[in-house]
């Protein structure tokens, strides 16, 4: 009988320490990236700022519910929305087929287009297979920037990076020819003295809406139907009372949310 | 120098076999059925995840990335071992300077991680771009293989020149003595007297060495190298599967478990003499 009760008591301590942190339902809890300025990034001193961070908050304001956010690696963002890291993921994410099989998304909240920086000094003179033949491109990986760079540009070299900084980083060095990114991440990148040996040659055309998908939008676990109609809402809510043109003009000269869906 | 000899009474032996169920082989039962289960899990995972399709799609991609893992772990291997003896030399050396400068050289790659230890020198000396091309060095830099070879090589050297230290230093010193009175040179001596001995007790330890680098390769993938994680990341990529990470980690496991076996082989051999 002690043994019987033994094994049963190891057995429940086996099971507490399996013990799985429970949801919050009060608060919302955020997941992005932190290294894709102006959209999303960390500061020096550990806080989240950004485009995404400003409309997120505005959401969650509108939404009338209290938000937290969690810096997450883009690599596993996904998998950890579905591990219940977080409940909804504000980073930037462009809407696509294979996304959607894993994730559902709200609408866009923003779309910019792709395109394409090189070095000052570079005699490339377009943006096309043939133009980019032979060179080498770097791209962050895990986004649509990089399936359509695969896609596109077979005779190039396309070299895979964790995250937009380093990708910027090499074409600074010199190790790349070229590199492919949003629009606006590239201007921020060109504007910073980090960026003052590059500029941007263009933007790949066409930009099909099988890879690129029609914008940013927030992705939350399946079957979430109820969070998605509350933010897309709020989206609504927010383009509509002006919340939204204030925090694009903290941040950009146009308007980022792109054709009226 | 003095070899203690202890008398057998003062040996300690194993404690005799516990019976019956006390705390600690509860506990101890309980946690092997755990990792039974967790095994079991994944298994029973990869095979309902099995994916015929993905297999296809992503097999030929593990199989370079596998190819760039190998290579680069060799070639960091053997170039780290090289270069290790000048440093267990200079680690030993009764020189202030030699040794100084081989305890700093120790210090630092054991004192860092691998992780920021190829960082720097793929992005740092990456802008140093001019300078190493007047002194004709970033052609070599320019590629990422090269930069991970490079941090790899420089790493483990630091830890095998200890492990070599360790071990010349663990042979008698009446060894050197003895080959002195028979009028062996000091190089003879450590040819022939003590490393045949040094090296059975290094072998184990330059096997961990192994081990840990072909894990820690797995780092060059965030400095664009495709190696076996590399590619896994990018099967991720693709297709949000999380098999691809699974499959990866079993790759690993197997190399290790190849390695693992090879070391045990080569003691077996290399022991045999002391076996009774």
């Amino acid at each position: 009988m002690r043994i019987a009760l033994r094994i049963a008591l190891a057995a429940s301590a086996a099971l507490l320490t399996l013990g799985v942190a429970q949801a919050q339902e009060t608060t919302l809890r955020i997941g992005t990236e932190g290294a894709y300025p102006p959209f999303n990034n960390l500061t020096a001193d550990g806080q989240l700022v950004g485009f995404d961070i400003d409309i997120a908050k505005a959401l969650c304001d509108e939404m009338k519910v209290k938000c937290t956010f969690v810096a997450q690696d883009w690599d596993g963002i996904i998998p950890a929305l579905q591990a219940g890291k977080f409940d909804a993921i504000v980073a930037s994410m462009s809407i696509t087929a294979e996304r959607k099989e894993k994730v559902d998304f709200s609408n866009k909240y923003y779309n910019t287009p792709s395109a394409i920086a090189v070095p000052k000094d570079s005699t490339l003179k377009g943006v096309t297979k043939e133009d980019l033949a032979g060179k080498t491109i770097g791209v962050a990986t895990t986004t649509t920037h990089f399936n359509y760079a695969s896609k596109t540009y077979t005779d190039s070299t396309i070299k895979g990076y964790p995250s937009s900084p380093e990708e910027q980083a090499d074409l600074a060095n010199g190790r790349l020819d070229a590199i492919e990114d949003d629009i606006v991440v590239l201007q921020q990148f060109l504007d910073s003295p980090e960026g003052a040996c590059c500029k941007i040659l263009g933007q790949p055309s066409p930009q099909p809406v099988e890879i690129f998908g029609p914008g940013a939008g927030i992705a939350v676990r399946k079957g979430e139907t109820d969070l998605v109609n509350k933010l897309n809402a709020a989206i609504d809510a927010i383009r509509a009372n002006g919340k939204y043109k204030e925090i694009n003009d903290k941040y950009f000269k146009f308007d980022v949310f792109g054709a009226e869906s | 120098m003095s070899v203690v000899m202890r008398a057998a009474s003062d040996i300690e032996r194993p404690p005799p076999r516990a019976r019956g169920w006390p705390r600690t082989r509860i506990i101890g039962y309980a946690l092997v059925c755990l990792w039974i289960v967790f095994g079991l899990g994944i298994v029973s995972y990869l095979f309902f995840a099995w994916n015929a399709d993905f297999f296809a799609k992503y097999a030929p991609a593990y199989a370079r990335g596998l190819g760039v893992t190998l290579s680069l772990v060799a070639i960091s291997m053997v170039l780290g071992a090289i270069l290790s003896v000048p440093v267990a030399y200079g680690r030993m050396s009764s020189n202030r300077i030699l040794s100084g400068l081989a305890y700093c050289y120790v210090y630092f790659f054991r004192g860092t991680p691998l992780l920021v230890q190829t960082y720097l020198v793929y992005y740092g000396l990456g802008s140093f771009r001019v300078e190493l091309q007047t002194i004709g060095l970033w052609d070599f830099f320019k590629d990422a293989f090269n930069c991970g070879v490079f941090a790899f090589s420089l790493n483990t050297a630091a830890y095998q020149a200890e492990i070599l230290r360790g071990a010349i230093e663990s042979v008698p010193k009446g060894q050197w003595e003895g080959a002195a009175s028979l009028g062996l040179h000091r190089l003879q001596t450590l040819r022939k007297i003590i490393l045949p001995q040094a090296l059975i007790v290094a072998l184990r330890p330059y096997g961990n060495e192994l081990i840990l680098l072909v894990k820690a390769s797995a780092i060059v993938a965030i400095i664009t190298v495709y190696d076996l994680m590399g590619n896994a990341k990018l099967a991720f990529a693709n297709s949000f599967d999380i098999q691809a990470y699974i499959w990866v980690a079993l790759v690993y496991l197997v190399m290790v478990e190849i390695l693992r076996h090879g070391v045990e082989w080569i003691e077996r051999r290399i022991t045999i003499h002391l076996k009774r």
